[in-house]
């Protein structure tokens, strides 16, 4: 179990500023789900966490280190090694199978194919999908595209998952399923969840919601 | 009405009645035999439904309660009714933001401990959900609907608060 921390980010894009002293803790384990209007910098906070962008002020550390100032090529190497992602559309390689595309994290870490589709087809019975293992993502319905993206965010058992409007293609039952799993998958591995969503649904699956406004992170004050 | 209602399936016995209700409505909360009973009496009184053949024996137990046409009516036009849409604006949230802007109190953080409150009742009912049977998730289900209206509610209230004080000091 690994926490992640941001403190005081700042981040613009050219002259306009997305993150204006953010600061977030997520503690070991921990589920946290950022919320905030559209524009006020929740999936920018969510990218910095994550290491896909640097940014202009502040540091993030990832399990006692710090990720901010690390070069871009070390960043990349911590992405593939430490975390999982799970995007809004899934995101699948369409030219690979289902399995293939669970087991993409451990082919990218340099696990043999036959080990790595062998990690990987144990996640198509726990998240319902057995017999879909040879399916393309064209033949597969948004819900069971999605559980594979979340499988596939978690075969490596990254010390965090991060996914950014998880289930934001989904209608509201599968989607409810989709974070089911969610849940239940990160809390069996440890895993450290950041989610970014605007929907309070999905956010109630989180142990703890904050909210992004105007760049800054409004931890909520709990009654 | 819930009693009566079980009641238009088969004639039923208190014990039956109070043991069904448990099981579906009462959500933790047993219905005391006390109620139960006083409410067939009332029911009798009101002639919704009547006491059918009395069992051999002593005591409420034996006796299996039938439901009147008066009383299927009274089911069918309950439950064809919808339920009053609250027509009325003026919630306890939407006095209290209003007050807070009177007097010059900050109606934005009210509004984000009320949110935080939300989210929170919103966090106990999703984990009810997934470990309840589908009663508990249907019954928590209509709660995070209502729960998430009024968020939104809050939500476009924050963003019009700046319009709303000066409406308020206007006054």
């Amino acid at each position: 179990m690994k926490p992640i921390e941001a403190r005081d980010v700042v981040l613009s894009f050219g002259e306009t500023p997305a993150l204006r002293g953010a600061s977030v803790s997520v503690a070991p384990g921990e589920i946290v789900a950022i919320m905030g209007p559209s524009g006020s910098g929740k999936s920018t906070l969510l990218h910095c966490l994550a290491g896909i962008l640097a940014p202009d002020a502040g540091e993030i550390h990832f399990d006692g280190r710090r990720i901010d100032n690390l070069s871009e090529n070390e960043r990349s190497v911590l992405r593939r090694q430490q975390f999982g992602f799970v995007f809004q559309f899934g995101q699948l390689v369409p030219e690979l199978t289902a399995e293939e595309n669970v087991a993409l994290p451990l082919l990218l870490n340099g696990v043999k194919r036959a080990a790595a589709l062998e990690q990987a087809r144990p996640w198509f019975a726990r998240l319902g999908l057995a017999g879909l293992e040879r399916r393309r993502s064209g033949e597969l319905s948004g819900g069971q595209a999605q559980r594979v993206a979340l499988a596939r965010g978690l075969v490596a058992r990254p010390g965090a998952l991060f996914a950014d409007e998880p289930t934001g293609a989904l209608d509201s039952l599968t989607g409810e399923q989709v974070m089911d799993l969610l849940v239940a998958s990160a809390r069996e591995q440890g895993t450290t969840v950041v989610l970014v969503t605007h929907d309070a649904r999905v956010a109630a699956y989180a142990d703890r919601q904050v909210i992004v406004r105007d760049g800054k992170v409004n931890a909520l004050v709990r009654s | 009405m819930t009693l009566l209602g079980l009641l238009d399936r088969e004639p039923s016995h208190g014990y039956e009645l109070k043991r069904d209700y448990d099981t579906f409505f009462s959500r933790g909360k047993p219905l005391p035999f006390g109620q139960v009973y006083a409410t067939l009496s009332r029911l009798v009184r009101d002639g919704k439904i009547v006491v059918g053949e009395v069992e051999p024996g002593v005591g409420p137990e034996r006796k299996r309660y039938v439901i009147t046409e008066r009383g299927a009516t009274d089911v069918e036009s309950w439950l064809t009714e919808p339920v009053d849409a609250e027509p009325n604006l003026q919630t306890v949230l939407f006095t209290k933001v209003v007050l807070a802007l009177m007097l010059g109190r900050p109606a934005e953080e009210y509004l984000d401990v009320q949110r935080a409150t939300h989210l929170r009742r919103m966090t106990e009912l999703t984990e009810i959900k997934r470990g309840g049977d589908l009663v508990d998730t249907m019954l928590a289900d209509h709660g995070l609907f209502h729960l998430e209206a009024d968020l939104h509610w809050i939500d476009t209230t924050v963003a019009r608060l700046d319009a709303l004080r000066e409406t308020v000091a206007g006054r």
